[in-house]
C-alpha cells in the first residue's frame, strides 16, 4: 500500500457558468510535500486551491484530503452534500492565505489569530494567547501584537495571515501568491517564514510567481495551463529542463 | 556647474510664507452675523414672544411627560426597528429565494406606503394588539380599562413606528454589508466559521462604518415622527405642547418650548453618535480624533499647551 494521501485530485472539473475553468486535474500530494504550482494567469491556480478547501464546489470528478471526500459524502454510489456545520469544520484542518492578507481590519493582530481557535474550536482563550503570541515571535512580529492590520506594512500583515492560519493547527496549507501584493523588498521576509514552515514538515501547495522559491523548497513543482496539469515533477526537472512547450514559454517569461 | 560636493550645508532658512488672504470670507462672516443679529433681535424683542411663558414651561410636568413619552418611543421603536433591520437584510442577502421574497416584500410595503397610513392601520387593529398583548405568555398583566388603553396605544404606536423604521434600516444594514470586501468572508470561511459567524464577528462589525451615520439620521426622523401617534392621542412632546397651547393660546412660545426639547435630545444623539463612530472606527486608516475628555486631560497634562 502507499501511504495515505494528504490531497488526492482525480479528474477534478469546475466550471463558472458555460465557462470550464478546470477540465480534469489529477493530482496528488503525500503529507509533509511541498507543491509549487505555477501557470498563467486565468489558468485555474486559484479555482483549483478553493476547491480544496469548499470554497467552490466541484462539478466532476473526485477530491479527496486527508482520504476524505471535500465537501461530500458517499452513500453507496450516490453522493449527499455535506451540512454547512461539516464543511465548516473540515475547513478548520486546512490553513488559506490569501494574495491580499484578508486580516480582519477590526481586530488587532493578536485578535486576528485568535479569533478562529476560541470562536470556532471554543479553545479556552488563555491557552490561544499564549500560542499566538508564540505564532507572532515565530513571524517576527512578537512586539505588534496590538497592532491593527492598517498599521502594519503588506510583509507584516501577510506574516500576521499567516500565523492565524496555523493558530487552528491545520494538517495542509494553501498559499495562493502570497508575496504577489508585496514590494520588492517585502518578499524576502514572508518567503523566509514559508521556508521555515516547510522545513518543519507541513504539507503545503503553494501557488506563486517566485521560481527562485519553488526550486529552492519544493518537492514538486506542478505546471497548469488552460484548466491542466501540463508537467509536473521535482524542480530540477520541470523548472531547469521543462519538456512542453507552454512550460517553456512561461518559464521564460517569468525568469 | 561645478562638479565640487559641498560637505557641509547650512540648513536653508525656514519658510515664513504670506498666507493666502480670503476676503470673501470676511465678507461672509459679517454678512451672516447681521442676518443672525436680526434674527435674534426679533425673537428676543418681539412683543408678540412673552420669553417668561417659554420659562415658565420649559418644565411644565405636561412637557415632561411628553419629553418622557417621545424619548421611550424613539427608544423602543428604534432598537425594534434595527433588529428588524438587521434581521431584513441578512435575509434579503439569504440565498434562499422564499427566505430574501419575504424580506424583500417587507421592504416594499413598509417603505412603500406613508407612516401615517401605518400609524392609523395599527390603531384601527389596536382590539387585536390588545389580545396580542395579553397573549404573551408569563407576560406582565394590566388591570382597569384605562391602563390597557393607554398600553394598547402604546404597543400600537410601537409597532408601527418599529415596523417602519425596520423597512428603512434593513436597505441601510443591506447596503453596509455589501460594502464589506468578500475577501473577508472567504478568510473567515477559510477559518472554518459559519455563515452565522462570519455575518457577527467579521461582516457586521465591519459594516457598521457604514451603517452608523445614516442610522444616526434614523434617529434624528424617529425623533420628530414619535410626534405623528398623537393622532391616536398619545401624548408625545408636540401633542403636549399643543394641549398647554390650546388653553393659553401661546402658540408661538409653546411651539419654542418644544423645539428646545427637540434640540436638546438630537443634540444629546449626536454626542452618544460620535462615541460609537469611534468605537467601530478603531483599525481605520484614519486616525480617531481625541474625546473632548481625553483632549482635556492632554491640555492638563501639558500645563495649557498644545504640543
Ligand atoms: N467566481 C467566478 N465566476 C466566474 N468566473 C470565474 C470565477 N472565478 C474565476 N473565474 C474564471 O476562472 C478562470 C480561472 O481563474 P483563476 O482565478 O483560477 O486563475 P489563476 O490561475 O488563479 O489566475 P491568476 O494567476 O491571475 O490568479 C478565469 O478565467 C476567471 O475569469
Ligand atoms: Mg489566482
Amino acid at each position: 500500500m502507499t501511504a495515505p494521501l494528504m490531497v488526492d485530485a482525480q479528474q477534478v472539473h469546475k466550471s463558472f457558468g458555460v465557462n470550464e475553468v478546470l477540465k480534469g486535474i489529477d493530482f496528488q500530494v503525500a503529507p509533509g510535500q511541498v507543491i509549487c504550482l505555477l501557470g498563467p494567469s486565468g489558468s485555474g491556480k486559484s479555482t483549483f486551491l478553493r476547491c480544496i478547501n469548499h470554497l467552490e464546489k466541484i462539478n466532476a470528478g473526485r477530491l479527496y484530503v486527508d482520504g476524505e471526500l471535500v465537501g461530500y459524502r458517499q452513500v453507496g454510489d450516490k453522493l449527499h452534500e455535506l451540512p454547512e456545520k461539516e464543511v465548516a469544520r473540515k475547513r478548520t484542518e486546512i490553513g488559506m492565505v490569501f494574495q491580499h492578507f484578508n486580516l480582519f481590519p477590526h481586530m488587532t493582530a493578536l485578535g486576528n489569530i485568535m479569533e478562529a481557535p476560541t470562536r470556532v474550536k471554543g479553545e479556552p482563550k488563555d491557552d490561544v494567547r499564549a500560542r499566538a503570541m508564540d505564532l507572532l515571535a515565530k513571524v517576527g512580529l512578537a512586539d505588534r501584537a496590538r497592532a491593527y492590520p492598517r498599521q502594519l506594512s503588506g510583509g507584516q500583515q501577510q506574516r500576521v495571515a499567516i500565523a492565524r492560519a496555523l493558530a487552528m493547527r491545520p494538517k495542509l496549507m494553501l498559499f495562493d501568491e502570497p508575496t504577489s501584493a508585496l514590494d520588492p523588498e517585502l518578499v524576502g521576509d514572508v518567503l523566509a517564514v514559508m521556508r521555515d514552515l516547510a522545513r518543519s514538515g507541513m504539507t503545503m501547495i503553494v501557488v506563486t510567481h517566485e521560481i527562485g522559491f519553488a526550486r529552492e523548497v519544493a518537492d514538486t513543482v506542478v505546471f497548469m495551463d488552460g484548466g491542466v496539469v501540463v508537467e509536473s515533477g521535482p524542480p530540477s526537472e520541470v523548472i531547469s529542463n521543462p519538456q512542453h512547450t507552454r512550460t517553456q514559454a512561461f518559464l521564460s517569461q517569468v525568469l | 556647474m561645478t562638479s565640487e560636493v559641498e560637505t557641509t550645508r547650512g540648513r536653508p532658512e525656514t519658510i515664513r510664507a504670506v498666507p493666502v488672504r480670503h476676503p470673501w470670507r470676511w465678507v461672509a462672516v459679517v454678512v451672516i452675523a447681521v442676518l443672525v443679529a436680526m434674527f435674534a433681535h426679533m425673537l428676543v424683542a418681539n412683543p408678540n414672544i412673552h420669553w417668561s411663558v417659554v420659562r415658565k414651561n420649559l418644565f411644565n410636568s405636561l412637557i415632561l411627560q411628553g419629553v418622557r413619552m417621545t424619548l421611550e418611543l424613539t427608544v423602543i421603536s428604534m432598537a425594534v426597528g434595527i433588529v428588524l433591520g438587521v434581521v431584513a437584510a441578512v435575509m434579503r442577502l439569504s440565498r434562499n429565494p422564499i427566505v430574501s421574497g419575504v424580506a424583500w416584500v417587507y421592504v416594499w410595503f413598509f417603505r412603500g406606503t406613508p407612516l401615517l397610513v401605518q400609524i392609523f392601520f395599527w390603531f384601527a387593529f389596536s382590539t387585536f394588539v390588545r389580545n396580542i398583548a395579553f397573549g404573551i405568555p408569563f407576560g406582565p398583566h394590566f388591570d382597569g380599562a384605562d391602563s390597557n388603553k393607554v398600553v394598547t396605544l402604546f404597543i400600537s404606536g410601537i409597532l408601527a413606528l418599529a415596523l417602519n423604521e425596520g423597512a428603512y434600516m434593513s436597505e441601510i444594514v443591506r447596503a453596509g454589508i455589501v460594502s464589506v470586501d468578500e475577501g473577508q468572508t472567504e478568510a473567515a470561511h477559510a477559518l472554518g466559521m459559519t455563515r452565522l459567524q462570519t455575518m457577527w464577528r467579521v461582516v457586521l462589525p465591519q459594516a457598521m462604518r457604514v451603517i452608523i451615520p445614516p442610522t444616526g439620521n434614523e434617529v434624528n426622523s424617529m425623533l420628530k415622527n414619535t410626534s405623528l401617534v398623537s393622532v391616536a392621542g398619545l401624548i408625545d412632546l408636540l401633542a403636549a405642547a399643543q394641549h398647554i397651547y390650546y388653553k393659553n393660546y401661546r402658540i408661538v412660545e409653546l411651539l419654542i418650548v418644544a423645539s428646545i426639547w427637540y434640540l436638546a435630545m438630537t443634540s444629546a444623539w449626536q454626542i452618544v453618535q460620535y462615541y460609537i463612530e469611534r468605537y467601530y472606527g478603531r483599525g481605520s486608516a484614519r486616525a480617531t480624533p481625541l474625546t473632548p475628555m481625553q483632549r482635556a486631560r492632554m491640555l492638563a497634562a501639558r500645563g495649557g499647551h498644545y504640543q
